[in-house]
């Protein structure tokens, strides 16, 4: 029996917005498979009442006082981004 | 013989009585990079003009550096995953191709900078740090300087090749699930991963955030807990780094181990481990005997579960933390899209390599409404069980010792076919990310074909001393650390 089908492979990508062709969709779904086919195994183990590891050190909140301090310049944060207009990141219509 | 066969302290040394210059140091690296790294492949970017520039302003401070450190004026490599300002940083990821202008500098990297090493330029790695060969890098694969038929190990590929072959004396890799560790131990090199926490993650591209950590890779430990020192410590950028005093790491090498105890699991001897390095390592434990330290053989009873928990675990954060390479802010942005849906699928599709897709994917998955319990709550706690095996062994021993890797290095394109025969790779090394404590390989041979062998030293939270000084007494007993690849003739 397959753990996940081809179906659920395409809405995981579009899920993780990955554009997936049929033929990577096959592939994906072979390897996917098999990779959780593998992680089935700990299912052996009997986990009942053994309490999740989310972080191996005991860890306290941090935080700080909230004051504006100089970070990036808005200069500075558009340097990079690939289209910018006015001082703004520009990116295609988001209504169609 | 090269400059960088030496260790820090007597190059340092050099520099402080001007035998020798900053700029000669520059000139030892660029030229062995030019030799060499035709083949090897180790660098991406090259920083040399900028590093010149740096060279002669700290040259004209030789002479006046008493007390400066070991690292002034030091050529280093940095791994491509970790922030460096107006240096290109990829993460060897096509989606960061572009990125030729970062904002800020690695805390790690200020760290460095500090203490006025110089940086070479930055090094190849499999893309986000997801593999294990190098040959996941979206440029080209790196190869192991030992035999450039065989992979330098992965994900920091590039920094443990780079030391292999003498291009800088050090460098910094990253760690998630042995990615500084297995190249270390297929490249005969040094190479420590530290206690989750130690070293601050501000400015390192983030694959997994729960497992990963920056480490040194160098010649030797002394070099390699000097460099420790200079990286570690509380940074406020970073919650989860540990707010603790950093030891003098170099004032554990004693090279006295007498009393030591030593765990040595049985599942590290299982199968799919080969002869050759099951011999390598029960010679180490001999060494280790004849200075007066003492083994048992001890057990990490889930340590075969320690590979699913791993890809379920690492790939649940990637796929979050890969979520912010939008083609917005920066980075690649496909030029078909029309719309916006589009146009983060497109350049996500276009930026990230399979193997990437594949685990952001598996991720995605596992964290999905309806899987979530079944596949990444269960792998967190299994992830407890497999840190209470280590906890059991720390109740009675002082570090626990088995081989870095189940095999030497394999060849170029044998493992590229099947993403679980090439996760394999990683079963000794995971388990220690999972646990969060400290791990180092060290040269401790070398297999019937001259390809390296690494011993694994593990030790409890926080005490890199301890692993330190009982790599640094092995070290000092043999003399595996001063073999060299026959690369590019004479050197």
């Amino acid at each position: 029996m397959s753990r996940i089908s081809k179906e659920q492979v395409k809405h995981v990508a579009h899920l993780a917005r990955l554009h997936v062709s049929e033929e990577e969709a096959d592939m994906f779904t072979k390897q996917l498979d098999d990779i959780i086919t593998f992680a089935e195994q700990l299912n052996e183990l009997d986990t009942e009442g053994v309490e999740p590891t989310t972080h191996v050190l005991d860890l306290k909140n941090v935080t700080r006082k909230d004051e504006p301090k100089h970070w990036l310049t808005k200069e500075e944060a558009l340097k990079n981004a690939p289209e910018k207009q006015d001082g703004q990141f520009r990116v295609p219509s988001i209504l169609e | 013989m090269s400059l960088f066969d030496h260790k820090l302290s007597e190059i340092q040394e050099w520099l402080h009585t001007k035998e020798i210059s900053v700029n000669d140091l520059l000139n030892e690296a660029y030229n062995r990079i030019n030799e060499v790294d035709g083949e090897v492949k180790a660098f991406l970017t090259l920083n040399e003009e900028a590093a010149r520039q740096r060279a002669n302003e700290l040259d004209a401070l030789r002479g006046t550096t008493e007390g400066r450190g070991l690292l002034f004026g030091m050529p280093i490599g940095i791994k491509d995953n970790i922030v460096t300002k107006g240096l290109r940083s990829t993460a060897a990821s096509q989606i960061l191709d572009n990125l030729n202008d970062p904002l800020y500098d690695a805390h790690v990297v200020q760290k460095l900078n500090g203490a006025e090493s110089v940086t070479v330029g930055k090094l190849n790695m499999d893309e986000f740090a997801m593999g294990s060969s190098n040959e996941n890098s979206s440029y080209y694969a790196t190869r192991n300087p030992w035999n450039t038929d065989y992979v330098p190990g992965g994900s920091s590929g590039g920094s443990a090749a780079a030391v292999a072959a003498g291009e800088v004396p050090f460098s910094l890799g990253s760690d998630t699930g042995g990615s500084i560790r297995q190249p270390a131990a297929y490249c005969g090199v040094v190479g420590l991963k530290p206690t989750y926490g130690r070293v601050s993650r501000f400015g390192l591209i983030a694959f997994a955030s729960s497992l990963d950590q920056i480490g040194p890779l160098t010649r030797t430990v002394e070099d390699n807990a000097y460099v420790l020192e200079t990286i570690a410590g509380h940074d406020k950028m970073d919650s989860t780094s540990a707010d603790l005093e950093v030891p003098k790491y170099t004032e554990a090498l004693t090279g006295d181990v007498k009393g030591l105890k030593i765990g040595v699991p049985k599942e590290y001897f299982a199968e799919g481990v080969s002869e050759e390095v099951k011999t390598a390592v029960r010679n180490a434990l001999k060494v280790y005997e004849d200075m007066g330290a003492t083994w048992e053989e001890v057990t990490l009873p889930h340590s075969k579960y320690a590979l699913s928990t791993y890809y379920l675990l690492s790939s649940s954060e990637a796929s979050a933390n890969l979520a912010r390479f939008d083609g917005v802010r920066y980075g690649r942005r496909s030029p078909q899209a029309e719309n916006m849906i589009d146009m983060f699928k497109l350049s996500r599709s276009e930026g990230f390599g399979d193997e990437v897709k594949r685990r952001i994917m598996l991720g995605t998955f596992a964290l999905s409404s309806g899987y979530y319990d079944a596949y990444y709550k269960k792998a967190q706690k299994v992830r407890t069980l497999i840190k209470q095996d280590f906890e059991k062994v720390f109740a009675n021993y002082d570090v626990i010792i088995g081989p870095t890797t189940p095999t030497p290095a394999f060849k170029v394109g044998e493992k590229t076919e099947d993403p679980l025969t090439m996760y394999a790779n990683d079963i000794l090394t995971i388990p220690v990310n999972l646990a969060g404590v400290p791990g180092i390989s060290v040269p401790c041979g070398f297999s019937s074909e001259g390809l390296p062998i690494g011993l694994q030293i593990i030790g409890d939270h926080f005490d890199e001393g301890t692993v330190y000084r009982a790599a640094h007494a092995y070290e000092q007993a043999t003399d595996y650390h001063t073999h060299k690849p026959s690369l590019g003739g004479a050197n």
